[in-house]
């Protein structure tokens, strides 16, 4: 009897190598004659370059090229966007290494190719440019007034868009309630903890690019179309990569200008980024001003919301920048039914790092506005805030609904996952405790916040990537080979940076073929070896990429079906497959799938025009989003003398459909709440006035350590997805997306009765003492 | 150029190094031992964290030439004869590694923090962490991890 691999708690197979330190990390990466480059940076967030001179750095010992961005004009092209969001969008000329001006502190003015780092490093110093003061331009409501320096000529509006379902004025008209509150989410930094990493190298005809990138085939083609490079001679590696969490899903400045590097000097070339050279040109995340309308009824009921978003674009707009917010756009409305949606973004150019994908990129931040807003709402109404949340939710029964956005969510179960959740977190208890605290006026105030979220994932149907003018498609490939001494080969296009896909692939494949766990092996990564892909973000691995494996496997199953009958002698449809055996039907004559894969190789006895080979593959491409969802709860002590924020217990419940490991579960589940407390308690990207980013630094910018962070207690709920065969929903960012408002919530929820209705992020003890003082003044002069 | 003698997961190297070199750099530049990663450029991370002479020091944040003479060791040099130290195998049962880039730095800081209470409660084990980063795991079964490892060592210690 073989037991079933999916489900089981597997260790995983990526470890040993992690664990003992044979990895092999892009800056692991030596070859013989390799080149180490180094980039200078710009220390202006605005300013024309009047003249670079690399001739000193040239002449230092060492150094065996320097070039300024003229040097590179003629051939570096426009680092791309691929996602134009709306007919009003502009998208400015993005070259990797400024020529004329340069829009933020940190964007490359020139580099320097040495034999070691050192040297690179010493040669950067000899480099003069002169630059010409321009005035920056940092916050997003003064650049959109008609007086504002300008970012590009076309102006600092990057585009706007509108969403509209149901007649918003109705909702507004006469609503007995109506909540309305501008929320701020902070520029964050993503820290994935290994530095970018390029290196290059060329055989003279063609090219190999090593890169610290989630998306080694998008990155094949964007650096193809923007080089000239055949894309026939460009094979693009992901080596190790030491996570990613959206900032390695772009086509970055330093890929395209160590590629024409190599071009140039026709050696192997290495760059590594320092820690605060990436603060400040890895790409930013969040970055919102939310402004919400919420109507309601006397009871609660929602009638409508209104959402109106500025989004900082940062300078450029980079691969999928505009986009993100538009990630969010058909969230704000969650778990929720109302009569009506009104949903309006615009993008501004700033003179800072680009945003673009970082961890559930737009769905948290609609997350936290909705969720923060549903509790405003219960105060205002002096109603329970999970009453609040149960009064208007999508009943069970109700599933698949379609919301007011347009999302068809297809399962779930909010009540089931709230039930359980408020159980073990003792719900009642607590809040019995609460009013005690107050009572008593106890200086550390007792909060509790819920979040009940969902979020869409798996991105995408391609056909709706398409409607929404994205510029690629959302399938994912995968194939599946029997090896001759019936090993199996998987290959797959999904590319992992710490998810664990080796692991939960093979459990897929070992139930789908019936073969051992130990006898897979998945490759990925490498363009040269998995040949097409869509790569790893938006919690699509599993949901896309672990189906296209699966449909693989069927087809190999189906064809060894065929081989089986012809050597059994029988037909196919006398043939039954369990464990890894195809047998005659009432008879104990098999062919096991091992001896399939051997016969095949050898050939010596197939069907007439079937071919020598046990393989397949397959793509997969989802009929629409799934929709994990899940219930938080936070309890945290506020000092009010203090600020200081603790949080005392952490119970989440996600419904993620079915598991294929629930230990790889558990872990993505811990690690994005953790990344969720960071915003809502730790994290914040700051520029001062000049636009010079302050938080460069792990000492300035502050990454939760373990004595940061409590224990979380988990729990699930399952809702099988309905749009893939496995029932799996992705659960890469669902953590992040549900645990900031669970906090913020919980602060301002101890603070409410001393008069606080909210906290910016990050609620550092400075922030909420702040928020106390300020009421305590206005409490003074009232 | 300064000369030093280093002794690196058992191996004796002579080494002619910049004074400025950093002891990461010599590490997995001139040695090869790219089991030690780098995480940032200001000692906070931890992931470049070696035992010198028995003692965690983050490998960034020592030159070269303060390591002459000093007995070295990565991660590549913690198991014995093939087999995983108990800390690395704790950290495989619990999961305690996603990325597995702060996985080096953060066995090593667990194993010195044992040096030094060998039965850890929960509190301890976070407050002696705090100076490793990790952005994966939200550090619940890196906790876990070292309470197993920590209790696998102990019996170790205690097995004749």
């Amino acid at each position: 009897m073989t037991i079933q691999e999916v489900g089981q708690p597997r260790k995983r197979k990526e470890d040993a190598r992690l664990l003992t330190g044979r990895t092999q990390w892009t800056d692991n990466l030596s070859r013989p004659g390799l080149l180490h480059v180094m980039f200078l940076r710009s220390p202006m967030a605005h300013a024309r370059i009047t003249r670079v001179d690399v001739s000193g750095a040239r002449e230092l010992p060492g150094v065996v090229a320097a070039f300024s961005g003229q040097d590179f004009a003629a051939e570096q092209g426009s680092l791309p966007c691929g996602w134009a969001v709306s007919e009003d969008i502009v998208i400015p000329d993005h070259p990797p290494m400024a020529v004329s001006e340069v829009r933020y502190v940190g964007e490359a003015v020139a580099c320097v190719v040495a034999t070691d780092r050192y040297k690179a490093a010493d040669a950067l110093e000899a480099i003069e440019v002169d630059y010409e003061p321009l005035e920056p331009v940092l916050d997003m409501k003064a650049a959109l007034r008609p007086d504002s320096p300008k970012v590009h000529e076309a102006g600092n509006k990057a585009y706007s868009t509108k969403i509209n379902s149901g007649d918003i004025e109705a909702a507004f008209r006469d609503a007995p309630v109506v909540i309305d509150r501008t929320y701020i989410q902070q520029r964050l930094i993503p820290s994935a903890m290994e530095p970018r990493a390029v290196a290059t190298d060329t055989d003279g005809d063609s090219y190999t690019v090593w890169s610290a990138t989630q998306i080694p085939h998008v990155l094949r083609v964007m650096l193809a179309v923007i080089t000239g490079i055949p894309e026939q001679k460009l094979r693009v590696i992901a080596p190790d990569v030491g996570g990613g969490f959206g900032s390695k899903l772009q086509v970055t400045a330093e890929e395209v200008l160590c590629l024409l590097l190599t071009r140039k000097l026709g050696r192997p070339v290495k760059w590594t980024e320092s820690r605060s050279e990436g603060n400040m040109t890895v790409h930013h995340g969040r970055d919102q001003i939310q402004h919400i309308r919420l109507a309601a009824d006397a009871d609660g009921r929602i009638r409508g919301l209104q959402v109106d978003l500025l989004a900082d674009m940062g300078a450029y707009l980079m691969l999928v920048t505009p986009g993100i917010p538009m990630l969010g756009a058909a969230l704000f409305n969650a778990i929720y039914k109302m009569d009506a949606y009104e949903f309006g973004c615009t993008g501004v150019f700033t003179t800072k790092m680009p945003t673009d994908a970082y961890r559930g990129a737009g769905r948290p931040e609609a997350t936290f506005a909705i969720e923060r807003t549903m509790d405003e709402l219960a105060a205002e109404l002096n109603m329970d805030p999970m009453e609040i949340r149960r009064r208007n939710w999508i009943k069970h029964e109700e599933f698949p609904y379609t919301t007011i956005s347009g999302l068809t969510y297809d399962s779930g179960n909010y009540e089931a996952a709230t039930d359980k959740a408020m159980a073990l977190f003792g719900y009642d208890k607590i809040r019995a405790e609460q009013a005690d605290r107050r009572d008593r006026g106890d200086p550390v105030q007792l909060g509790i916040g819920i979040s009940t979220y969902t979020e869409m994932c798996g991105l995408a149907p391609s056909r709706l990537l398409g409607e929404a003018n994205y510029a690629v498609g959302g399938w994912e490939h995968g194939s599946v080979r029997m090896l001759p001494t019936g090993k199996v080969e998987v290959v797959t296009g999904s590319s992992p940076h710490g998810q664990g896909h080796v692991t939960a692939w093979s459990q897929i494949v070992a139930d789908a073929l019936g073969v051992p766990f130990e006898d897979v092996s998945v490759l990925h990564g490498d363009t040269a070896v998995s040949h097409k892909g869509m790569d790893t973000y938006g919690s699509r691995s599993l949901v896309v990429g672990g189906i296209a494996v699966l449909k693989a496997c069927e087809k190999v199953k189906d064809k060894a079906r065929g081989l089986a009958a012809h050597l059994l002698e029988c037909s196919p449809d006398d043939v039954e497959f369990s464990g890894g055996a195809f047998k005659v039907r009432g008879t104990d004559s098999q062919k096991t799938i091992q001896e399939l894969a051997y016969a095949a190789f050898t050939a010596h006895s197939l069907p007439d025009g079937v071919e020598a080979r046990l393989d397949s593959d397959a793509t997969f491409d989802p009929e629409n989003y799934s929709f994990p969802h899940g219930t938080h709860l936070c309890a945290v002590d506020v000092d009010t003398e203090t600020g200081m924020v603790k949080i005392r217990s952490y119970v989440a419940v996600d419904d993620v459909g079915k598991v294929v490991n629930p230990l790889i579960v558990e872990g993505q589940v811990h690690g994005g709440i953790a990344q969720g407390i960071a915003q809502a308690l730790f994290e914040e990207a700051v520029y001062d006035a000049e636009g010079n980013l302050l938080t460069t630094t792990m000492a300035d910018y502050l990454l939760p350590s373990a004595a940061d962070l409590p224990e979380f207690t988990l729990d699930r709920t399952e809702s099988p997805a309905t749009s893939n065969p496995l029932g799996v929903k992705g659960v890469g960012e669902a953590g992040t997306i549900a645990s900031t408002p669970a906090v913020v919530n919980a602060i301002v929820d101890a603070l409410r009765p001393l008069g606080i209705h909210d906290v910016h992020m990050p609620c550092t003890p400075e922030r909420v003492w702040r928020a106390l003082e300020e009421r305590a003044q206005e409490g003074v002069r009232q | 150029m300064p000369r030093i003698t280093v002794t690196v997961d058992g191996i004796k190297y002579e080494e002619d190094v910049e004074p400025r070199l950093l002891l990461v750099h010599l590490l997995r530049d001139r040695l090869g031992k790219t089991g030690t990663p780098v995480g940032c450029d200001t000692s906070n991370c931890g992931a470049c964290t070696v035992m010198l002479d028995g003692k965690s020091v983050k490998s960034c944040s020592v030159l070269a030439v303060q390591a002459d003479g000093c007995d070295v060791v990565t991660i590549e040099g913690l198991g014995a004869n093939g087999s995983m130290h108990p800390m690395q195998r704790a950290f495989h049962e619990e999961h305690a590694l996603q990325c597995g880039y702060c996985t080096p730095g953060m066995v090593m800081a667990a194993i010195d923090l044992l040096r030094e209470d060998p039965e850890p409660s929960e509190e301890t084990i976070r407050q002696g962490l705090e100076g490793n980063l990790c952005r994966c795991t939200g550090y619940c079964n890196i906790v876990r991890a070292v309470r197993r490892g920590a209790q696998e060592m102990g019996q170790a210690v205690s097995t004749p």
